[in-house]
């Protein structure tokens, strides 16, 4: 996997503390959102601990890290914005998405339609072993969250199979 | 009984407590009286029948003054198995400035009274009481008042006594208070003097003002200049405050008005409280006046509070943008600055500097950084 490439805010010292003033603080928070995106999106992972200890929530080079709170600060943004959802009370493990849920499902009803899988069943693995495809190993959890997104609208069904799950597209 | 008085249990002059007896009575001659199981004090001069507590209040006591005391004779209790001792006393005319007292109604002159306690008055009472009847020592201060010739007759004791005392006391401090005060007016005078000279020594320094090179020539310069105002405006000058503050808000203006322009336009109000102060040397003025003075300001000076509390002296036209781009143009040169740094930079103290940097921040020209090492302000490079 390539070297992921930080933003030039990441070597910015005040990036690393929650801003005051509050148009800055919208500017910084959508900077981190973004950023987390990206990182998620590069290393393929959809869960992220507030505990973090990767590159992601500090820069070991200018000695800087986003304090928890600001952590927290940072993922309650995401979850508002539909990119995020804790995955315990206490909020210290996340589940981030790149897409948000609605967009997931619209990618993977047009992949669908685009080869021709409708009305025929298909398995989770089947979809996400794809790898022209961006959801190519997508996390399960988050690829039924998409596809129950979906079946709510009437577009898909999932199926079980004891072990393993398929999905009916209509 | 009617010789007693009720005074205040104040000591006068000269006088001294002697001895102190628990739970004691008089008797009227032979008769029992209500005043039975009090506290005996014995000073000097006087008798005081009453509480402890009160006595050390200097509460209204029954009092008996020791020169009415003619002889005295001791007594042993009536029967066989106790010894219960008392002291008689034969008591002289009554005088004829003797103050309220009780009994004074009653018309039988009985001149004696006895004096005893629940078990018998102690040996050491009797005896100091004894002693000090025979000592008396009121008679010394008669008579140092008749040699005085001034106060023909002074009388120590009683109420009337006491506040000529205490008036002649008063007269003696107001004496004292007015040569003190007449001292203080040939210092003021003495000032007024050093004014005009540093006056006439800045105004030298600034006709040659090219010859002067040294660093603390100038800062003398600068001390001088900034020193005396020459008419401090004083509140007997005026008959209303609001009349008062609005000169002293002048003369605030005229004394600061170059410090705070050399300043950068600020200076909290405790450093322009020690100029005012410095310049009018003597006539210090009080903070509340200064604060009170400070809001009659119109312009070019003006009083303001940060959203901190903190409260400044600052020229109007100064607003918060200018300040922002002052401090825009001094980061320019830095990757970021502490405030530390910004104060040390800008020549103002440190509480001024937080505040200006905060005002910068609050217009998003800055934004910062906190972590371990401090408090550090960046340029706001999130709007890039």
């Amino acid at each position: 996997m390539s070297d992921f490439e930080f933003p030039w805010e990441y070597s910015f010292p005040p990036f690393f503390t929650i801003q005051v003033h509050e148009a800055t603080r919208e500017k910084q928070l959508e900077k981190w959102v973004n950023l987390i995106k990206d990182y998620q999106k590069h290393t393929n992972s959809s869960n992220l601990s507030i505990g973090d200890s990767g590159l992601l929530f500090q820069n070991q080079t200018i000695n800087r890290q986003l304090p928890e709170d600001g952590r927290k600060i940072v993922l309650e943004r995401m979850k508002k914005l539909g990119l995020a959802e804790p995955l315990d009370k206490d909020l210290s493990t996340w589940e981030v998405y790149w897409h948000t849920i609605p967009e997931w499902a619209d990618i993977l009803y047009n992949w669908a339609v685009e080869n021709a899988k409708q009305n025929t069943v298909c398995t989770l693995f089947e979809i996400t072993n794809d790898e022209t495809q961006e959801f190519y190993k997508l996390d399960n959890a988050v690829l039924v969250k998409a596809l129950r997104h979906l079946e709510k609208a009437g577009r898909c069904e999932l199926i079980n199979f004891g072990d393993s799950e398929g999905v009916k597209f209509y | 009984m009617n010789r007693f008085e009720y005074l205040e249990s104040k000591l006068i002059e000269n006088e001294s407590i002697v001895a102190k007896e628990k739970y004691s009575k008089f008797y009227n001659g032979n008769e029992k009286t209500r005043f039975a199981d009090g506290d005996l004090v014995l000073t000097s001069h006087r008798l005081f029948w009453g509480s402890h507590e009160e006595f050390q209040k200097g509460s209204v006591q029954l009092c008996l003054r020791l020169s009415y005391i003619q002889s005295i004779t001791e007594e042993s209790g009536s029967y066989i198995f106790t010894k219960k001792k008392r002291l008689i006393c034969h008591l002289g005319p009554v005088d004829s400035n003797k103050l309220v007292g009780p009994l004074d109604n009653l018309n039988c002159n009985i001149d004696f009274i006895k004096i005893s306690s629940k078990s018998g008055l102690s040996e050491d009472f009797m005896k100091a009481f004894r002693s000090t009847v025979n000592a008396k020592i009121w008679l010394v201060d008669e008579s140092k008042d008749e040699s005085n010739k001034k106060t023909c007759i002074k009388l120590r004791t009683g109420i009337v006594g006491i506040e000529r005392s205490i008036i002649s006391k008063q007269q003696e401090t107001d004496k004292n208070i007015s040569k003190a005060f007449k001292d203080l007016d040939v210092l003021m005078n003495m000032a007024q003097d050093m004014v005009k000279i540093s006056k006439v020594i800045s105004g030298k320094i600034k006709e040659r003002n090219a010859d002067i090179s040294e660093d603390e020539t100038i800062k003398f310069k600068t001390y001088l200049m900034s020193l005396g105002i020459e008419d401090p405006v004083t509140r007997n000058n005026f008959q209303s405050n609001s009349e008062y503050y609005k000169n002293l808000a002048k003369e605030i203006t005229e004394v600061l008005l170059d410090v705070v322009g050399e300043s950068d336009g600020m200076i909290t109000l405790s450093e322009a409280y020690c100029r005012i102060n410095r310049a009018r040397c003597l006539e210090m003025l009080a903070t509340d006046d200064f604060l009170a003075a400070c809001k009659y300001l119109q312009g070019p000076l003006k009083l303001r509070t940060f959203q901190s509390g903190t409260v400044i002296l600052t020229l109007e036209y100064n607003d918060d943008a200018s300040v922002a781009d002052s401090i825009e143009k001094q980061l320019l040169n830095h990757e970021y600055m502490t405030i530390e740094q910004y104060a040390d930079e800008a020549n103002i103290s440190l509480l001024l500097a937080k505040e200006r940097l905060l005002v910068a921040e609050s217009l998003g020209k800055l934004c910062r950084d906190n972590s371990i090492g401090g408090l550090r302000f960046y340029p706001n490079q999130f709007f890039v």
